[in-house]
């Protein structure tokens, strides 16, 4: 570790890994080839098994690397099958080599130790895999299907955990004492186990309840802090604005809408981020172009959908619409965009005097080039409807590739 | 027009929204009671039985769902529209399935306001656009597997919802579709009662999704 620069955060790794990631995220922290961390680790378990221990030891300790937004989770869990197998079969090859050497197996308390450690192996990667699904149900993928059946699976794997623990001490105890004997000391131990659960729980729930309560009240006060902040920075600025405008009512009525249209997005909008969703995107148009042309705009959205190429076009080209009917429409402009599995379509619509598309001079870069032309070169169409008194609505309509990826 | 004035009830908690609908309203209309919160408006709906009444999604008390809880089997000729800030679905959809007729935003014009107390007083529907997208969105998706009319728009309705989200009046609605604006406005109540009666549950799991607070 002499590099200056801070090393990367040891964190195990999702893909890439062989048993959990521990000499992959270690290799990474320390700048090291992944080999030479795993053949120290298979050495030192050769001394005294100091080896398993620290791997088992830096397991707990290492947090799983939350940067893996698309982990495909059936593809990890079925390669996690596979990798299981392969573990089993190191185990029984191990064993059998032990054999071959001339240590006793049968008689000794190498396959009761054996079983225990895949045992707790199985429930330390349950745990591993909760924390993964929590993070992929967070970034929003559509783990739910596969929640069900992991949840189930998550439950078998911790019991079967469980149960490998438990008949790793019977046999061992049943190794060196007559069964009778063997069943009075899990006994025993059951009853010291209890005891000291008895004893000691009520103080760990107590802890447990002060810490959560503890959490819950910093949350309050953070989103206290933040409501704060928003209606400080906005609602009374505004507010001071609008008296020192006072004696322009246009001016106030341009304020006053601008920071309800700001307020209703903070408080009713989809929590959407505007360089990531359609229907995110055009409502900051919209309210941007509001303030900029002194325009009322009323957006419908129906579905959304995630900016790719196509949709962004759309978005600009409905920006454009949206720009031009705000400034020769007058008032008010609605405008209604839709989403489903075949296209996405906007119209915008003003109520002012239309005009005429052909007398629309060819050079006039507005409709022709920045709305027509961007959806046309992006595969979509766009038709301008002109109603002499009733206004213009613009339609724009990109088709949607259908390649399903779930 | 009728010759007797509408009766209506004003269910605000904000007396400066109540005191500027009756501005804007107090012309056209008779405006014989006003409510700040839910206890009081059921008190007064009850005693006046308005042709009419305006109601705020949000109440001191309870919301606009309990007010229309208590009065629409008290007095069944009443009419509830409701006029709210909120652009939040659940609030809008929950309303409307208590018994309104209809939703208004407050940013609402007097004319149109006018015109809407008068539909509802007709015994139509009023859409916004904002909830006509409500309901497109609600309605959305396959309902292949529930062939139960009541969870499914025909295409007419469809139709008819795409163009007052897109902000067509339902005068521009009937000339677009070449259509009589009775019939428009039998589409709107139709969809009104779909939204009204069907347990569809996406509607419920849609309205869930959106929320946010």
């Amino acid at each position: 570790m002499t590099s200056t620069m801070a090393p990367p955060k040891a964190t195990r790794p999702v893909r890439g890994r062989v048993v959990a990631g521990v000499a992959t995220g270690l290799a990474r922290h320390l700048g090291m080839p992944v080999w030479v961390v795993r053949l120290a680790f298979v050495v030192l378990s050769f001394a005294a098994g100091i080896g398993i221990v620290l791997y088992a030891a830096f397991w707990a300790v290492l947090p799983l690397d939350a940067d893996t937004p698309d982990v495909d989770l059936a593809a990890a869990r079925s390669s996690d099958t596979a990798r299981l197998l392969a573990l089993a079969a190191l185990v029984v090859g191990v064993g059998l080599l032990l054999a071959a050497l001339g240590v006793d197996i049968a008689s000794g308390a190498v396959i009761p130790v054996i079983v225990a450690v895949f045992g707790a192996a199985l429930i330390w990667r349950q745990t591993d895999d909760e924390q993964r699904d929590a993070w992929s149900a967070a970034a929003g993928r559509a783990a739910r299907q596969t929640a069900g059946t992991t949840a189930a699976a998550g439950r078998w794997r911790i019991g079967i955990g469980i149960g490998l623990v438990l008949l790793a001490l019977v046999a061992l105890l049943a190794g060196r004492t007559s069964p009778a004997e063997a069943v009075q000391g899990m006994a025993v131990a059951l009853l010291i186990i209890g005891g000291v659960a008895l004893v000691v729980f009520p103080w760990i729930y107590r802890q447990w309840r002060e810490q959560s309560e503890q959490r819950r009240a910093l949350i309050r006060a953070e989103e206290r802090a933040e409501i704060a902040a928003h209606v400080h920075d906005s609602v009374l600025q505004t507010l001071t604005l609008i008296q020192r405008a006072s004696n322009d009512p246009q001016e106030v009525m341009r304020l006053a809408r601008t920071e309800e249209r700001a307020l209703r997005s903070w408080l009713y909008a989809p929590t959407g981020d505007p360089d990531r969703t359609f229907a995110a995107a055009l409502e900051r148009d919209a309210s941007q172009i509001e303030s900029a042309y002194d325009a009322t705009i009323d957006l419908v959205t129906v579905g959304d959908s995630v900016l790719d190429a196509r949709i962004t076009a759309l978005v600009a080209a409905s920006r454009e619409a949206m720009v031009n009917a705000a400034r020769h429409g007058g008032g008010a402009v609605s405008v209604y965009a839709e989403i489903d599995e075949e296209a996405a379509e906007v119209f915008v619509r003003d109520r002012g005097a239309g005009f005429d598309l052909a007398a629309v001079a060819e050079d006039r870069h507005g409709v022709r080039e920045s709305v027509i032309g961007r959806m046309e070169r992006n595969g979509g169409t766009a038709s301008i409807r002109s109603m002499t008194g009733l206004g213009t609505e613009v339609h724009l309509r990109m088709p949607i590739r259908t390649d399903v990826t779930t | 027009m009728t010759t007797a004035r509408l009766r209506l009830v004003l269910v605000d908690d904000h007396a400066m929204v109540r005191a500027g609908v009756r501005a804007e309203l107090g012309d056209a209309f008779d405006i014989v009671g006003e409510a700040a919160d839910v206890a009081e408006a059921i008190n007064v709906i009850t005693a006046t039985a308005p042709d009419v009444v305006l109601l705020d999604v949000h109440l001191p008390g309870g919301d606009a769902r309990a007010v229309l809880d208590a009065c629409v089997a008290a007095v069944p000729a009443t009419r509830f529209l409701a006029l709210s800030v909120s652009d939040a679905p659940e609030d809008v959809v929950a309303t409307v399935r208590g018994g309104a007729r209809g939703y208004v935003t407050k940013a609402i014009s007097g004319p149109e306001l006018r015109a809407a107390v008068q539909r509802i007083a007709d015994g139509d529907a009023v859409f916004s656009p904002r909830l006509a997208g409500f309901v497109l969105d609600a309605f959305a998706g396959g309902a292949a597997e529930k062939d139960d009319e009541i969870d499914r728009l025909t295409p007419r309705e469809r139709e008819v919802m795409r163009l007052i989200a897109r902000g067509y009046t339902y005068r521009e609605v009937a000339t677009e579709l070449v259509l009589s604006i009775k019939t428009v406005e039998t589409h709107v109540s139709a969809v009104l009662r779909k939204l009204q009666l069907s347990d569809r549950r996406e509607l419920a799991k849609w309205a869930s999704s959106r929320r946010l607070i």
